[in-house]
C-alpha cells in the first residue's frame, strides 16, 4: 500500500508558486495526449492544433484577443472573491445580467447615439452584474445563506431572463422569429482595435487594464491587504478592524461589476447584439483562469491567453482532424484538477510513503 | 524505585525521533514502574509530547525501543495501545463536542465493547471515582473541568495499567487539582502507573515518585522530586537559572485608564459564555490580573475589551475618559490601547503572511501616517513596516530565519515576542494581554512578564488575563477572577492567596473564605485520598 | 380526478427520487467533514454512463450497475486531492464539476438523439390497485424503491451503528478523532465514494427513468439543488426526504403551470425551482445558531495529520 504524506514547509516556496502552473499545463499536455490517443489521433497532431496551430496566424491571434477578453477581466475580479474567501460561482449570471443592462441603452433608447452612448453602456453593464452579484452578497452578509450555492443559482435565472428577453420583448421584430434583439449601431458598438487586420476589439485591452488595476490594488493597498487578511484567516481580520460583511459586498459587487463589464464588451464588441446565448461558459472558464493564474490578475492575463488557446484549439482540432469540441472543457477540467493540485506544493513537501514500512494506522 | 518486582511496568530504551533536521526525541531512556507516579518533566518544546506519542501509538520512534513489562512490543496505533494496557489523557481534550458523554467514552473504546452498557458503565465508575457524570449531556455544554472528567473516565473505562496524563492540571482550580490529585493516588493505591507530564514543579514534588527531566530532546536527569527544590527542578529543566520578574517598587498609581461599568455581552454562539454586568477599573502604573479556569467567558471579555465585539452602551466602557463601548478596535487603538489576544496564529498574527505583514495588521489604524500614503488611497510603504519589523525583533530578542519570514516560521516563543513587541513599539498607554505566555518557553515568558511589568512602570496600565496562577501572582498589583461570564471584586496582591482566588475560580462566592485552608505550598502531606 | 391526482404524485416523484439519492449521499459526505461541490459532475457521469451501458449491453440495470461504479471511481478524484494533497475543497468540488460536464458531453457525443433503455417498473401484483397510493408505494421504477431504503439505512447506519458514530465522530472534530487512533482519512474516502455512487445512481435515474435519452447537461443543476437540500435538511437524511419531495412537487408544478398555459412566460416558470432553492437557503440559514448547532464542524476544513 502506497500513501502520500504532506510535509509542511515552515516557509513557503517562491518556486512552486512561480511554477506550479506550468506544472499543471505539463501534465494537463500529457493527459491531453492520452486522450487524443485514446480517440484514434496522433496525439503530436492533436497537441499542434491546440496549443500552436491558432497561434501561427494573424487572424487567429485577434481572435484569442476576443476570447482572452472576458475572461481576463472576469478572472481578475474573481481573484478578489476567492482571496477573501467569498465564492462567487454565478459570474456566469452576473455576465448576462450585465450584458441586458448594457443593452438596454441601444435596444430600448435607438435614437440615442453620441459619444456618451458607449460609456454609459459600460457604465449600466458593470451596474448590472454588481446589483446582481450584489444579491449572493445581502444573503451571505444579511442572512448567512451559502454564496456558493445561491450565485450558482442566479446563473440559471440569468439564463433564462436572457432566454425570455430576446425571444419576447426585446426581439427584433424584423428579425424573422429568430431569438436575438436589435443589431446594434456604431456608436453603441465597441470598436476594433486594428480593423485591417482582425476583429480583435476594445475589451482585450478594456480587460488588461481591469487586471493591472485590480493587481495594483491588490499588492500595493491597505484595501487590499484587507483582502488578503479576511480571507487566510477571519478572526485575525476582526482582530485588524476589518469587517468580514463589508468584503463580502465589495468583493462581490467588484468582481459582479468586472463580469458585467466583460458580458457589455462581448456583446456589443463580438456579437453586435444581445442573442439567447453570449457565452460559451466565460463565467465558468474564469474560474479556471483564476486559479491557473495563481489568483493573481497578472497571472490572470497568461492563463487567460492559454484557456481561449484550448477554446481556439478545439475549433481547429475539430476542423482538421474531426477530434470534438467537447475535448475543450475537458481539458479545462483537467488544467484546473492539476493546478490545484500542484498549489499544495506551494505549503507542502510530498512524500510518496508506502505503508508497510511505517504500519501506522492512518 | 516503587516497582514490587524488579521488572518495570514500562521501559524506553534509548528512543530517537526526528522530523526533518530536528531531533525531537534523541535517545531517550526512561522506567515506569508498578504502582508508581513518574513525572516527565521538561519546558515547551523539550520533546515530552513527541514520546507520550510514540508511547500512545500516535507516531513510531526511528530508533530505539519500548518494554512493556519487560518484554519488547511495537505500538503501532492508539488501538494497539489500549489494548497493551496504555491508557492517556489528553492535555487538548480529545472529544467531540456535539456528541454526548457515552458517545464520546465509546469512541475509544475497542470494537468488542458492549455498546449498550457504556452509559451505565460510565455513570457507575464516575461515581466511584468522585467525578461525577451524566453519560447524555452534549460534551459541548460541559465546563473544561467536567470535559476533563469524561476523558479521565474514558480512559479508566479501558482499566489501563499505565495512565498517560498531558498537564492534567493546567485547566483546573486549585481545589479541582486537589481531586485530581486524590484520584490519581487511588489508581497508585491500585497498583496502576501513572506517567505525568507538567511543568507545575509544586505538584510534581508533592505528587511524584520519581521524575525524569527532558531538555532539547534529551534525557538530562532523573530524580526524586521530593528531594528536590522548585528552583533546583527548574534550573534542571531550563538548563540555566531562571530569574523571577523583578518586583518594581509600587510605582505612583495614576488615572483610571480603562473602566468598564455594567458592561454586558450575549453569548454569540450555542457553546459561547454571556457576559454579566461586568465591573473593572485599571489605573495607569498598575498591572492587574483576570484569573479564571479556560472558558468561562474569558475570550468573550478579550472580545468586549478590544471592540471585536461592539456593544450598544458607549458608557460601559471608557478608556482613557473615552466612551468607547460602541467604538471599533482601531478607535480603541487610536486612544492609547492595545491588545494581544490569545492564539497566535489565525488571530494576533496571520501564519503565511510576513512578519511585516503582521505588524500592518494590528497598526495599520493607529500608525496610518507611518506605515500608509496618499490618504484614502492607501498605499502601504513597504520599506517603513520592514524597518520597524527589524526594530522590534532586534528590541523583544526575536530569533528568526531571514529577513522578513512568514509567521509560520517562528517558533510559539519567538512568535509570542514578536506580538508583543509590535503593540510595545506603540508604547501603549493601555495593555490588554490575553494569556501573555500560554505555551513559550520559561526564556520568553521572562522575558514578556518583564516587559509588561516595565510598561506599568512606566506608568502605562496593564490588564493580563492568564489561566497561569504562578503568573498572575507573579506580576499583577490586584487579582480578579472570572467565573461564568462574572468578574469578581479585584483582590490587591497583598491579600490575594492561592486558596482565595481558587475558590473564586470555582465559583465560591467571594464574600467568604473557608476556614481551613491549607499552605499552598504543600510538602509531601498526600490528603489521604487513597483510603477514602 | 383520482387518476390525475395519481399522476401527479408520481411524477413528483420522479423527479424528486434523484434529488433525494444525490443529497443523500452527499449528506454522508459532509457528515464525514467534507464538502464535495462536485455533485453535479458525478451525477452527469453516472447519467452519460447509464445511458452507454445500457445502450450497448440492452440491459438497464447494468447501466445502473456502471453508473454507480463510475461515479464513486470518479469521486475519488477529488477524493485524492482533498484527503491525500489537501487541496482546497469548494475549488476542487467545483473542478470535478467543470471535469464531469466536460467528460460526459465528449463521451455522449455520439449518443445525442439515440433512444436509450428504460428501466421497468416493478409492480407488486394487487396491491399495485390501491387507489391513489397503490402504483406510487408498488408500482414504481426500481431506484425509486432504492431511495427509500436509502433513507432509512443512512438513517440507521449514521445513528445506529459504531462506524456511522465514528463518521460523525470524524465530521466533529478531525483532530480528537486522530488522536483516538480513528482512521479520519480512511472514513473520508469511504464516505466521499458512497456520495459519488449515490450521485452516479442519481445520474443514471435521469437517463434510465425519468428521460430516457442522453442530451448534454441534462442534470441542469440538480446536483446543485441537491447540495442546497442538504444544507436544508440540516444533514438529516428524514428531514432530507420531505426536501426532496418539496422540491419534487415544486419543479412538477412549474411543468404543469406551463402545460395548462397560463399566461406566464415559460422562463419565469422554469426559474421556479432555482429561485425556491434560494428561498429555502435564506431561511434555514437565518437562523443561525440552529445551522452552527446542526453543521458538522470539521465541515470543509481540510486534515493534515500532525506529526
Amino acid at each position: 500500500m502506497i500513501r502520500v504524506e504532506l510535509v509542511k514547509r515552515p516557509q513557503h516556496s517562491n518556486f512552486y508558486m512561480l511554477m506550479s502552473p506550468f506544472i499543471a499545463f505539463g501534465l494537463t499536455l500529457v493527459f491531453g495526449a492520452l486522450i487524443f490517443l485514446a480517440l484514434g489521433k496522433n496525439p503530436f497532431t492533436g497537441l499542434y492544433f491546440y496549443f500552436i496551430d491558432p497561434l501561427s496566424q494573424v487572424w487567429s491571434l485577434h481572435e484569442l484577443a476576443i476570447k482572452a477578453g472576458p475572461l481576463i477581466m472576469i478572472a481578475a475580479g474573481l481573484c478578489v472573491c476567492y482571496r477573501s474567501n467569498n465564492w462567487n460561482i454565478g459570474a456566469e449570471g452576473q455576465f448576462i445580467v450585465g450584458a441586458i443592462f448594457g443593452s438596454m441603452i441601444p435596444i430600448l433608447m435607438p435614437g440615442f447615439q453620441t459619444v456618451l452612448t458607449l460609456p454609459l453602456m459600460l457604465i449600466m453593464a458593470m451596474v448590472g452584474g454588481a446589483l446582481y452579484a450584489g444579491i449572493p452578497a445581502l444573503l451571505k452578509a444579511r442572512y448567512n445563506a451559502n454564496e456558493i450555492l445561491t450565485s450558482l443559482m442566479l446563473v440559471y435565472v440569468a439564463q433564462l431572463l436572457l432566454d425570455w428577453l430576446v425571444r419576447g420583448v426585446w426581439r427584433d421584430p424584423q428579425g424573422f422569429a429568430f431569438p436575438g434583439s436589435v443589431r446594434f449601431p456604431p456608436a453603441a458598438t465597441l470598436p476594433e482595435m486594428i480593423p485591417s487586420q482582425g476583429d480583435a476589439h476594445y475589451g482585450f485591452l478594456l480587460a488588461l487594464i481591469a487586471a493591472v488595476a485590480v493587481w495594483f490594488f491588490l499588492a500595493k493597498t491597505l484595501k487590499g491587504f484587507e483582502v488578503s487578511v479576511l480571507g487566510l484567516s477571519p478572526r485575525a481580520g476582526k482582530f485588524a478592524g476589518f469587517s468580514a460583511s463589508a468584503m463580502v459586498f465589495f468583493s462581490f459587487m467588484l468582481s459582479g461589476a468586472l463580469a458585467g463589464l466583460a458580458g457589455i464588451s462581448e456583446v456589443s464588441g463580438a456579437i453586435g447584439q444581445l442573442r439567447e446565448v453570449i457565452s460559451p461558459g466565460y463565467g465558468f472558464a474564469a474560474i479556471i483562469v483564476a486559479f491557473l493564474g495563481r489568483l493573481n490578475p497578472l497571472g490572470t492575463i497568461a492563463a487567460g491567453l492559454l484557456l481561449a488557446l484550448t477554446y481556439l484549439g478545439g475549433e481547429a482540432a475539430q476542423i482538421s482532424l474531426g477530434i470534438s469540441d467537447k475535448v475543450v472543457r475537458v481539458f479545462q477540467g483537467m488544467l484546473l484538477f492539476f493546478v490545484l493540485g500542484c498549489d499544495t506544493l506551494v505549503h507542502y513537501k510530498i512524500r510518496i510513503v508506502s505503508r508497510s514500512a511505517e504500519g501506522s494506522a492512518t | 524505585m516503587a516497582g514490587n518486582d524488579g521488572v518495570p511496568m514500562l521501559e524506553v530504551r534509548h528512543i530517537v525521533k526526528s522530523f526533518g533536521p530536528l531531533k525531537a526525541n534523541d535517545n531517550v531512556s526512561l522506567s515506569v514502574g508498578s504502582g508508581e507516579i513518574h513525572s516527565l518533566l521538561g519546558e515547551n518544546g523539550a520533546g515530552k509530547s513527541t514520546l507520550v506519542k510514540m508511547l500512545y501509538g500516535s507516531l513510531q520512534p526511528d530508533t530505539g525501543e519500548i518494554l512493556w513489562r519487560g518484554k519488547p512490543v511495537s505500538i503501532t496505533s492508539p488501538s494497539m495501545a489500549r489494548q497493551t494496557g496504555i491508557g492517556m489523557v489528553f492535555q487538548h481534550f480529545s472529544l467531540f463536542d456535539s456528541l454526548s458523554v457515552a458517545d464520546n467514552i465509546l469512541l475509544s473504546l475497542e470494537e468488542s465493547f458492549a455498546t449498550s452498557d457504556v452509559a451505565e458503565k460510565a455513570r457507575q465508575l464516575s461515581i466511584d471515582y468522585g467525578l461525577p457524570l451524566n453519560p447524555h449531556s452534549i460534551v459541548g455544554d460541559l465546563s473544561v473541568g467536567e470535559r476533563q472528567r469524561v476523558e479521565i473516565v474514558r480512559c479508566l473505562l479501558q482499566n489501563p495499567d499505565l495512565i498517560i496524563l498531558d498537564e492534567p492540571t493546567s485547566v483546573l482550580t486549585p481545589q479541582e487539582a486537589e481531586n485530581l490529585f486524590e484520584t490519581l493516588e487511588r489508581l497508585r493505591s491500585e497498583g496502576r502507573s501513572i506517567l505525568y507530564i507538567s511543568h507545575r514543579l509544586e505538584e510534581v514534588k508533592r505528587m511524584c515518585d520519581r521524575a525524569t527531566i527532558l531538555r532539547h530532546g534529551k534525557v538530562v536527569g532523573e530524580c526524586d522530586p521530593a528531594e528536590e527544590t522548585a528552583e533546583s527542578l527548574a534550573s534542571l529543566m531550563v538548563g540555566t537559572n531562571v530569574n523571577k520578574a523583578n518586583r518594581r517598587t509600587a510605582g505612583e498609581i495614576g488615572e483610571p485608564l480603562l473602566e468598564i461599568t455594567g458592561a454586558n455581552l450575549p453569548a454569540g454562539s450555542p457553546f459561547a459564555i454571556a457576559l454579566k454586568n461586568v465591573n473593572l477599573t485599571v489605573r495607569g502604573g498598575e498591572v492587574v490580573g483576570i484569573a479564571g479556569v479556560a472558558g468561562n467567558g474569558q475570550s468573550e471579555f478579550f472580545r468586549l475589551v478590544s471592540g471585536e465585539d461592539v456593544i450598544a452602551d458607549a458608557e460601559a466602557i471608557k478608556i482613557r475618559s473615552s466612551s468607547s463601548g460602541s467604538s471599533g478596535i482601531n478607535d480603541r487603538r487610536r486612544l492609547g490601547a492595545a491588545f494581544v489576544p490569545e492564539e497566535r496564529l489565525g488571530h494576533g498574527a496571520i501564519p503565511d503572511l510576513s512578519l511585516s505583514e503582521n505588524l500592518l495588521l494590528s497598526r495599520h489604524g493607529s500608525d496610518n501616517a507611518a506605515f500608509l500614503r496618499m490618504g484614502k488611497l492607501g498605499l502601504i510603504r513597504t520599506d517603513i513596516m520592514l524597518d520597524a519589523t527589524a526594530r522590534i525583533c532586534e528590541n523583544m530578542d526575536v530569533r528568526k530565519t531571514g529577513e522578513d519570514p512568514d509567521a509560520s516560521s517562528l517558533s510559539g516563543g519567538n512568535l509570542q515576542k514578536f506580538i508583543m513587541g509590535r503593540e510595545l513599539d506603540r508604547q501603549p498607554s493601555l495593555l490588554i494581554v490575553n494569556q501573555p505566555t500560554w505555551g513559550v518557553d520559561a526564556g520568553a515568558a521572562a522575558r514578556i512578564r518583564q516587559a509588561m511589568m516595565d510598561l506599568a512602570q512606566a506608568g502605562s496600565a496593564v490588564l493580563v488575563i492568564s489561566q497561569d496562577l504562578d503568573e498572575i501572582f507573579e506580576i499583577s498589583d490586584r487579582i480578579t477572577v472570572m467565573h461564568d461570564g462574572e468578574l469578581s471584586e479585584p483582590i490587591p496582591i497583598e491579600d490575594a492567596t492561592y486558596e482565595k482566588i481558587g475558590l473564586l475560580m470555582g465559583g465560591a462566592n467571594p464574600g467568604h473564605v473557608l476556614p481551613e485552608v491549607e499552605e499552598h505550598v504543600p510538602g509531601d502531606n498526600a490528603s489521604g485520598g487513597a483510603d477514602k | 380526478m383520482m387518476d390525475m391526482w395519481q399522476n401527479i404524485i408520481l411524477t413528483i416523484a420522479t423527479a424528486a427520487t434523484p434529488l433525494l439519492i444525490a443529497a443523500l449521499g452527499e449528506l454522508v459526505v459532509e457528515r464525514s467533514g467534507v464538502l464535495n461541490l462536485g455533485v453535479e459532475g458525478m451525477m452527469i457521469m453516472g447519467a452519460v454512463t447509464g445511458f452507454a451501458v445500457a445502450l450497448a449491453t440492452g440491459n438497464p440495470w447494468l447501466g445502473m450497475i456502471g453508473a454507480v461504479i463510475v461515479g464513486s471511481l470518479f469521486s475519488l478524484l477529488f477524493g485524492f486531492l482533498v484527503l491525500s494533497i489537501a487541496t482546497n475543497q469548494v475549488a476542487t468540488g467545483l473542478s470535478l464539476t467543470l471535469l464531469g460536464l466536460g467528460l460526459s458531453g465528449m463521451i455522449g457525443e455520439e449518443f445525442v438523439g439515440e433512444p436509450g433503455v428504460k428501466l421497468s417498473n416493478i409492480e407488486i401484483p394487487g396491491l399495485v390497485d390501491i387507489p391513489l397510493v397503490g402504483r406510487l408505494l408498488f408500482g414504481q421504477d426500481p431506484i425509486f424503491y432504492i431511495s427509500i431504503a436509502l433513507v432509512f439505512g443512512v438513517m440507521w447506519f449514521l445513528f445506529r451503528t459504531r462506524t456511522g458514530l465514528t463518521l460523525r465522530s470524524v465530521g466533529d472534530n478531525h483532530d480528537s478523532a486522530h488522536a483516538l487512533g480513528i482512521p479520519v482519512l480512511r472514513y473520508r474516502y469511504f464516505a466521499i465514494m458512497f456520495g459519488g455512487a449515490c450521485a452516479g445512481l442519481a445520474g443514471a435515474h435521469l437517463t434510465l427513468v425519468y428521460t430516457p435519452q442522453w442530451i448534454e447537461n441534462m442534470t441542469s443543476g440538480r446536483g446543485w439543488i441537491a447540495l442546497a437540500l442538504v444544507v436544508f435538511a440540516s444533514w438529516r437524511p428524514l428531514r432530507l426526504l420531505a426536501g426532496a419531495y418539496l422540491f419534487g412537487a415544486v419543479s412538477i408544478g412549474q411543468l404543469h403551470a406551463q402545460a395548462l398555459g397560463l399566461g406566464i412566460p415559460s422562463q419565469f416558470l422554469s426559474s421556479l425551482p432555482y429561485l425556491a432553492t434560494i428561498v429555502v437557503l435564506v431561511i434555514i440559514s437565518t437562523n443561525r445558531r440552529l445551522t452552527l448547532m446542526n453543521t458538522p464542524a470539521c465541515l470543509g476544513k481540510p486534515f493534515v495529520p500532525a506529526r
